[in-house]
């Protein structure tokens, strides 16, 4: 065999093991970066920003390990657990809770309502099976629109969250009015080079990565991953594969209103109305973008996933204003990615290629 | 739509068939019977309005679900061909009857273009066709801002003075003027529509007597009635049009029809159901049943998938067109957005499912869907005081709808096929995909069922 053969062989097996769509964004990242550095932008705000963006999505794309290594393909009902996640902070607020004691109390009542809520779903996953994509994703619209008319007809009392006149709730809600704002992130956190590092919103994602790292270590979080890979298989082998899908979407929607706790808290608004609604998309896109595949995900692919998405948006979005103004181009740039990513692993869906 | 099978007329299980068709008509009398401000001549402007605008697209949904591709949002990319379309027009400041035959001619080979990649793409997620759709609806979104708001200007090089493009010239402006386009089909015949219901009805009488005495077999007792019923349907229309007519009642300020939109919505009816006919068609119905026997059968599979995807796309970019001229402005980045969601929400109101769809069910479900889009702010209003609320019930029904029935169907075939084969085991031969049925046929080039060995 000729050394050129050889070397492509190599070549061959090194973007197998990447994977092709990583190395395509990992490259286009670089670019973007490299650009961002001749065009001589404040790269110390950028990074910090990169991180912050980084931390505040990495719960909600952790999201999708579960109910990927259950067999029931990415969590495009993510909405749903983002729905639990924003009544909690919702109701925290109407019960006068501010700073740390609302976010552990929205912590705590999201618990339980997305653990109930991630129940049923999975029972309804359980009836359609092989079609759980769609129904996922008409599951976690439907909620949102559901939702639109709650966060206008529950009657909610607090003055901030109302509108001036009339009743329902507002679309945004500020957190700094509740002193919520950041304060996550804001815990331990400190600059380095200035970059401010958000150390708090880091170390609360890396918990929960180290967690479902270590779940999936564990006896229920092997059967779920094997009732993942082959069904039958693991059927024969005595696993209870219905209830193992139920538990990994109970786990995957408590993580999305989790999730949604800490996106807020960095954001700085609580978000309503439509706003969940196309949310699941850029954080099914980070997971493939990592690495991972609709039936297999890993820890890992969250996290370099998440860092190269969110980080590629980041620093694209100063970049493109300056090389063209007045054109949204790292939109158009984010719709192409995360719905071209979205497809290409739906093409790989039923092909031996990642066996 | 057809009631049940076997010849005992149950009317329960009719209910239960035709559920969600009830539910819309008793949703729109309840608007009616709540808020008093509804006269019936603006309800039945609007709805006509709606309807002619609408159905095109919404029977451009017939073909691939015949052909087993189930609901194809992605006449979104067809909608966007359309846009395109217009847009070249509008460039040259082309407008009227020619500048909208001309804007039909540029759309479909744009659209037959795309329809083939949508469809190639479709052949290589075979099971996931549905949820394929809705991204590369999304997708099609991204790439068609990127040429709009970036090409244009960038690479094709435009005036900026252009009325259509920005001012930096760059891009093309958010709405887009279409000039005499506007109305280019209703301005060459209206009717009244009491007269167009007339006509209408008794068309549809003659050709239905015609049909019955032509026959002459003995109808089972099911479809004796469902005969007589809709005779019944059309008489009393007809009588109602006669009356007002003569009488010129309040239903005669209902707004005109445009006549050259029904017959093209006609013939996209007539050529639905005479394609059926073909072999081309029969072999959509044999591809949409099974693809393993119809490929064991010398069909190819792949390529008779991508013809139903183009023909859909086609017609889609049509269907934008005739819209859009009756809206009279482009909206250039949200026109396309929704008209997905809401046409399938529409054919799957009027009756049709994943995997059996009709042109009567286009057409009524168009009819009973925009009738809710109608009322639904005006319940929100009688009953809430806040009409915001019932555009929130109306995109809760859109999702809710599309969910249910989608549910629904995926469930009852599941729980049929557990009754013959165990469904964990058809779902992971054919790699999850049970629902659309059966392996990938041998022709196609994918490996199917793999992925556990």
């Amino acid at each position: 065999m000729s050394e050129k053969a050889l070397g492509r062989m190599r070549f061959d097996a090194f973007v197998k093991k990447i994977g092709l769509p990583t190395l395509i964004i990992a490259a286009f990242f670089i670019v973007v970066l490299i650009a961002a550095v001749i065009l001589d932008m404040p790269m110390p705000t950028l990074i910090g920003d990169m991180l912050k963006r980084f931390g505040m999505n990495g719960l909600l794309v952790l999201a999708m390990v579960p109910s990927i290594q259950s067999g029931t393909g990415p969590n495009f009902a993510l909405p749903v657990g983002i729905i639990c996640g924003l009544f909690s902070i919702v109701c925290g607020i109407e019960f006068g809770f501010t700073g740390w004691n609302l976010i552990l109390f929205a912590a705590g009542m999201s618990l339980v309502l997305a653990a109930l809520v991630g129940l049923l779903y999975g029972k309804l996953l359980n009836a359609v099976k092989g079609a759980e994509m769609t129904i996922a994703t008409y599951t976690g619209f439907s909620i949102v629109a559901l939702m639109e008319l709650g966060w206008l007809m529950i009657p909610f009392k607090s003055k901030k969250m109302g509108w001036m006149m009339g009743s329902g709730l507002r679309e945004t809600i500020q957190l700094d009015g509740v002193e919520a704002e950041e304060i996550i992130n804001n815990f331990l956190s400190f600059e380095v080079f200035g970059i401010k590092v958000p150390t708090g919103l880091l170390l609360v994602l890396f918990a929960f990565s180290v967690m479902i790292w270590l779940f999936f270590r564990t006896k229920t979080g092997i059967a779920i991953s094997a009732g993942g890979i082959n069904p039958n298989f693991a059927k024969a082998s005595g696993i209870n594969i219905d209830r193992n899908r139920i538990v990994a979407n109970v786990i995957s929607t408590v993580l999305g209103a989790f999730g949604i706790i800490l996106y807020s808290q960095s954001f700085g608004y609580a978000q309503l109305y439509a706003a969940p609604l196309n949310m699941a998309f850029p954080a099914v896109a980070a997971v493939l973008i990592g690495g991972a595949t609709a039936a297999r995900a890993k820890v890992s692919n969250v996290i370099i996933g998440t860092l190269l998405f969110q980080g590629l948006l980041t620093t694209s979005m100063p970049v493109a204003n300056q090389l063209f103004a007045g054109t949204d181009l790292s939109e158009i740039m984010r719709m192409v990615i995360q719905n071209g990513i979205i497809l290409y692993a739906l093409t790989q869906v039923k092909g031996g290629a990642e066996a | 739509m057809n009631g049940s099978r076997n010849g005992n007329f149950n009317l329960k299980n009719k209910i239960i068939e035709n559920m969600v068709p009830i539910i819309f008509v008793a949703f729109t009398l309840l608007g009616f019977a709540v808020s008093s401000g509804v006269p019936l001549s603006y309800f039945l402007s609007e709805l006509s309005s709606r309807f002619f605008r609408n159905a095109f697209l919404v029977l451009s949904l017939v073909i691939p679900v015949i052909a087993g591709l189930g609901l194809n949002f992605g006449i979104v990319v067809g909608a966007i061909s359309g846009q395109i379309a217009i847009a070249i027009v509008r460039y040259f400041y082309l407008e009227g009857l020619t500048g909208l035959l001309l804007c039909f001619a540029i759309a479909a080979p744009i659209a037959a273009f795309f329809g083939w990649l949508t469809g190639k793409l479709y052949n290589k997620t075979r099971g996931q066709e549905m949820i394929a759709s809705l991204i590369v609806s999304f997708f099609a979104n991204g790439i068609y801002q990127f040429l709009f708001l970036f090409v244009v200007g960038v690479i094709i090089l435009v005036p900026a003075t252009h009325p259509m493009i920005k001012p930096d010239g760059v891009g093309i402006r958010m709405s887009v003027d279409m000039g005499k386009l506007k109305y280019a089909l209703e301005s060459i015949l209206e009717v009244p529509f009491m007269w167009a219901v007339l006509v209408v009805c008794v068309a549809a009488l003659v050709f239905m007597l015609l049909r019955h005495f032509k026959k002459k077999q003995e109808l089972t007792k099911n479809k004796k009635i469902n005969f007589y019923i809709r005779i019944g349907v059309f008489s009393v229309l007809a009588v109602i049009s006669i009356i007002s007519i003569i009488t010129g009642n309040s239903l005669m300020s209902v707004r005109d029809v445009p006549a050259a939109t029904a017959v093209l919505i006609a013939l996209l009816c007539l050529f639905t159901s005479w394609i059926m006919k073909t072999k081309l068609g029969q072999d959509f119905r044999s591809v949409g049943q099974n693809q393993y026997i119809a490929g064991t059968n010398g069909i190819d599979v792949d390529k008779t998938r991508i013809i139903a995807v183009i023909m859909s796309t086609v017609f889609a970019s049509w269907g934008q067109i005739i819209y859009l001229q009756n809206m009279g402005t482009l909206n250039t980045y949200g026109a396309h957005n929704q008209i997905g969601m809401f046409s399938v929400a529409a054919i799957l109101v009027g009756g049709a499912s994943v995997s059996k769809a009709t042109v009567g069910q286009a057409l009524l479900g168009t009819i009973l869907f925009n009738s809710m889009f109608i009322m639904s702010p005006e319940i929100g209003k009688a009953l809430f005081g806040q009409a915001i609320l019932g555009e929130y019930f109306r995109t809760f029904m859109v999702y809710g709808i599309i969910g249910m029935a989608l549910g629904l169907y995926v469930w009852k075939a599941n729980r049929a096929s557990k009754l013959t084969i165990d469904p964990d085991a058809l779902s992971e031969s054919t790699g999850r995909s049970a629902w659309i049925t059966i392996p990938t046929p041998p022709d196609s080039s994918s490996s199917s069922g793999t992925r556990t060995n």
